[in-house]
């Protein structure tokens, strides 16, 4: 029996199905019926992935469902992988969703179009031609473009939307002129045509398809410049949606740049591929670096966690290019390991970003604010989600015994075991990489800090926040499963670690598993060996035996409640806490000619004199450096250019008669003449 | 994971924890006398140590179990690191695992954690030494890693053990300038991570200055018995990581009793010497603004990143 077959077509019935069903039960059960569904399309499409990361070999053509090229589906390792991790994603989303008949359902349409996300989600790797592939990226384009506008806070939904409507089609135009390219010198359009023709791309041709590939599918992983859009759809769109956004579908941007890198550009590992490779590892350096700065200056959790997503990427970015970099110069085992640690990290990054997405929309929906500033306080009034949100916290700050630590610590690996690997370009462009990392990796420490100590404990800033209810069962039973795949994840990433190592390996010709052993990870080919399996139990050991030590040495007493240290002035009022942006003022500091921030300070006096003072207002904010210096400059020039072309248009028809006429005859001479 | 690395780690551990807090009473007493005091005494730390164990317990109103169980956690990691460095014995109780990006990635958790229990406090004091204290590790890291990164050019690889044989083997290597360069960015690094000064000063209690004292104000009794231990527990592994990395002559390669009872001694004494020696320059240096501790850090980087470019450039035969 095929698994990715039958998976895939238990995903596609259920998908069809669930929104079907969506759209004819009674208001009350839409968003049960759209969760259920969702979760199965999830379920069915992990595993069929699965299955095909393991080599079970699927294709299907039906060239009767689209006009010209039809559509043809096929699987192979890469693909599976991007299959499983998007069905793990829409699995928790799906359950995350559900919402008991009691409650607000929220909007319908986000329960019909929620289940055909995740299917397209689960397709997209799956295509097997440029027509498909295009076809199915659309779909898959629009249906989340429809789950942002249906946000529950309308204006900023309906202005995320056009933001997002024209930066992923300026995206999807990048990528079908760059696939077009090759189709044309190809001379085919499935992806086995493509291949097959890799080997005689003219250098040109490779790097121009390489960055407009690089372009496109980077702006759909909020790679820098072409970010902008997704801090606000990530912010609007409903928190189901958002979570299947950020751990599904960012994900996608990263299997087109793999895909075309390292399928379809296969002969361009020249040496003016090697420059193209090194472009794109700076790239995802500087989008990593830009994007935790902007997450560690931001009071706004969704936004917060939404620059996380460009830092992650952009870590995941600079995995790829450095594994390109090294398989450009032939260093087989080096570009397998750097091309698992990119591959892990998408794991990771979709485990640990699918919990805090949940974990911050569960609190948006329970305090109605997304202020780090007015949060606080909400450890006794939700626990659950507090102990998810520290569990993610953890994990994306890259430090033991969390998730992210052990890609973090594959992409270092391969980074410093690469220096001499292709000349003397590398040594000079792989320590500032490392240095970068380590930059990436010492912020994010201290932006979740920021975001789990500000935002969960201490106590509420507000009265939303100190009215607090606990997350509805079915979204914390969400959190659990995904806490619970976070947690193998960083302590047993052993078992996924193979399928990687078959992954890279189809791709970069690296022979046998690039990462060894069960408990203790060996990395082959170069020397380094990591347990975080060891390092977990031996934490939980010394802390049990801290603990008994304590209890045989101390007094044992109960604790006795007491007061906070307010100087003997009376009990503190939550106004006098650190708030998120009070924290984050020696960093805003330190890179001030980096993030540029805005501050005013208004001093009013009352009348009587100047030296006394009556109010104080102080504003700060952080803007987005990248969005002012290159999308203002572009946007007044197309308004511009609109207005000017508005002169043309006076209204009187026998003028537009006359451009007709004139545009014609000119076209005709024009003919006349070149002929 | 051999039966030296187990029995080496044990040793360490037991050995940094009863030794830690007589390394900073030693310290504090080097101070006194060359300021002209008298001193308390070497096992003053003990005693301050007893006197808080013997206190009851404190929950200030508001906090949750991150307050609670920072100590320990605190205490824990740093235990795991005392037992994963190889100090005395040549092979680590972590096994093949003992890399040197976990080691530092475990001391900085504890930092988060402490941090985290800092604003679970909700005071301002506590925020205020947690948004400093997390501004300095994340300025740390990357003069960290670079350090580490040239120490493991010449190696090949991170491991603590393969590094450590290294350098038995190859004595010579030690005084390369890729090594003497990443060794004063340790110490740099050093330095801001355990709290000394001039980055911060471990006897203020002024709030204008305090990073690690702002952020454990409110811990009383046996937590901050705890916290105070781990503390002093910090300075002697990062000294220890020093003397291990740099001078790793004398550190046991079997299980005989003389070789263990060598490391032992041969170790705690590179830790007295390092300690005696951070404990002398404090007392000419005063404590930096928070705001130039950034430039301080940048210099330790850009020697990190020097100590990678000639242990690269350097190494590479003509």
């Amino acid at each position: 029996m095929n698994l990715v077959a039958v998976g895939l077509a238990v995903a596609t019935a259920a998908g069809v199905v669930t929104a079907v069903l969506a759209v004819v039960v009674p208001s009350r059960f839409h968003a049960a019926v759209s969760g259920i569904g969702t979760a199965l399309v999830g379920a069915a499409g992990a595993a069929a992935g699965a299955a095909a990361v393991l080599g079970q070999p699927f294709a299907l053509s039906l060239p009767w469902v689209l006009p010209l090229f039809g559509v043809s589906l096929e699987a192979d390792p890469l693909g599976g992988l991007f299959v499983a991790v998007a069905g793990g994603a829409a699995a928790t989303a799906g359950v995350y969703g559900i919402r008991p008949a009691r409650r607000d359902s929220g909007v319908r349409a986000t329960s019909v179009v929620m289940p055909l996300f995740a299917f397209s989600l689960l397709l997209v790797p799956v295509a097997s031609g440029v027509g498909s592939f295009l076809a199915l990226w659309e779909l898959m384009a629009l249906t989340s473009l429809v789950l942002v506008l249906t946000g529950r806070r309308r204006a900023e939904a309906v202005e995320a939307g056009r933001w997002y409507a024209v930066m992923t089609h300026l995206g999807l135009v990048a990528i079908m002129i760059g696939l077009m390219i090759l189709v044309a010198h190809a001379g085919g359009d499935s992806f086995a045509a493509l291949r097959a023709a890799a080997g005689s791309v003219p250098p040109a041709i490779a790097g121009t398809v390489f960055v407009l590939a690089v372009l496109g599918f980077g702006s759909k992983s909020g790679i820098l410049p072409l970010h902008a859009w997704m801090s606000r759809a990530y912010s609007a769109a409903p928190g189901h949606a958002a979570v299947l956004m950020s751990a599904a579908m960012a994900n996608l941007g990263v299997y087109g740049i793999v895909r075309v890198g390292f399928d379809f550009l296969d002969g361009a590992r020249s040496d003016t591929a090697r420059w193209w490779w090194i472009g794109a590892l700076l790239l995802g350096a500087a989008s990593a670096v830009y994007g935790i700065l902007q997450a560690a200056m931001s009071s706004d959790l969704l936004r917060l966690l939404s620059f996380s997503s460009t830092e992650n990427m952009g870590l995941i970015l600079a995995g790829v290019g450095a594994a390109g970099l090294f398989a450009s110069s032939g260093s087989g085992a080096l570009a397998g390991l750097a091309l698992v640690a990119a591959l892990l990290h998408t794991l990771n990054h979709s485990a640990f970003k699918a919990l805090l997405f949940q974990a911050a929309g569960s609190t948006v929906e329970a305090t109605g604010s997304r202020d780090l500033d007015e949060l606080g306080g909400l450890r006794p009034r939700m626990p659950g989600t507090t102990a998810a949100f520290g569990w993610g916290a953890l994990a994306a700050s890259a430090l033991p015994p969390g998730t992210a630590f052990v890609s973090e610590w594959l992409l270092i690996q391969a980074l410093i075991h690469g220096l001499g690997a292709s000349g003397v370009a590398s040594s000079v462009v792989l320590p500032v990489a490392v240095g970068a990392v380590a930059l990436t990796a010492g912020l994010s420490v201290a932006t979740f800090v920021k975001a789990f100590g500000v935002g969960f404990l201490a106590r509420p800033r507000s009265d939303a926040a100190s009215q607090a209810t606990e997350a509805p069962a079915t979204a914390l039973v969400a959190m659990g499963l995904t806490g619970a795949a976070c947690a193998i994840l960083a302590v047993l990433p052993s078992l996924v670690l193979p399928g990687l190592g078959r992954v890279a390996g189809s791709l970069t010709g690296a022979a046998g598993t690039t990462v060894d052993g069960a408990v203790t990870l060996e990395l082959s080919g170069v020397a380094g060996s990591l347990s975080p399996l060891v390092v977990g139990v031996g934490l939980l050991v010394a802390v049990v035996l801290a603990a008994g030590a304590v209890r045989a040495l101390a007094v044992r007493r109960a604790r006795r409640a007491a007061r906070l240290w307010d100087c003997g002035a009376g009990p503190l009022t939550p106004r006098m806490e650190y708030t998120a942006t009070s924290f984050a003022e020696p960093l805003q500091r330190v890179f001030d000619n980096v993030v540029a921030p805005e501050t005013g300070v208004d001093v009013t006096h009352p009348e009587e004199s100047n030296y006394l003072v009556e109010l104080v207002e102080y504003r700060r904010t952080v803007p987005d450096r990248i969005e002012r210096r290159l999308y203002r400059p572009v946007l007044a020039l197309v308004s511009a250019w609109g207005s000017v072309g508005r002169r043309l248009a006076s209204g009187s028809i026998h003028q537009y008669l006359a451009y007709g006429f004139f545009v014609l005859i000119g076209l005709l001479v024009a003919l006349a003449v070149t002929r | 994971m051999s039966a030296l690395g187990i029995v080496g780690g044990v040793l360490q551990a037991a050995l940094v924890v009863a030794g830690s807090p007589l390394l900073v009473g030693w310290m504090r007493q080097i101070r006194a006398r060359l300021e002209g005091r008298v001193g308390a005494g070497v096992v003053q730390p003990w005693r301050d140590l007893r006197k808080l164990f013997r206190k009851e317990a404190i929950a200030p109103a508001g906090t949750s179990e991150v307050f609670r169980f920072t100590p320990l956690v605190l205490v824990g990691s740093t235990l795991v690191v005392a037992a994963a460095i190889p100090f005395v014995t040549d092979a680590s109780a972590l096994g093949p695992g003992a890399d040197l990006f976990a080691v530092v990635a475990l001391l900085a958790m504890g930092t988060a954690t402490l941090a985290l229990a800092g604003l679970d406090t909700g005071t301002a004091f506590g925020g205020m030494g947690a948004s400093r204290a997390t501004t300095i590790i994340a300025l740390v890291e990357p003069s960290l890693l670079m350090a580490i990164f040239a120490l493991s050019v010449p190696v090949g690889s991170t491991n603590l053990a393969s590094i450590v044989h290294s350098a038995l083997r190859n004595p010579a290597q030690v005084l390369s300038p890729a090594s003497l360069l990443a060794a004063v960015a340790l110490l740099m690094v050093t330095v801001a991570e355990t709290g000394r000064l001039p980055v911060d000063n471990p006897s203020t209690h002024l709030e204008l200055t305090m990073i690690h004292e702002a952020m454990v104000l409110e811990y009383s009794g046996p937590d901050l018995a705890l916290v105070e231990l781990s503390a002093s527990m910090r300075l002697s592994v990062f000294l220890g990581l020093l003397a291990s990395l740099f001078a790793p002559w004398g550190i046991a390669t079997s299980l005989d009793p003389v070789p263990l009872g060598v490391g032992v001694v041969v170790f705690a004494a590179k830790v007295l010497v390092l300690g005696t020696a951070v404990a002398v320059g404090e007392v000419f240096v005063a404590k930096l603004r928070l705001f130039r501790v950034p430039e301080l850090l940048a210099g330790s980087f850009l020697l990190g990143l020097l100590a990678v470019a000639a242990s690269f450039f350097l190494s590479r035969q003509p």
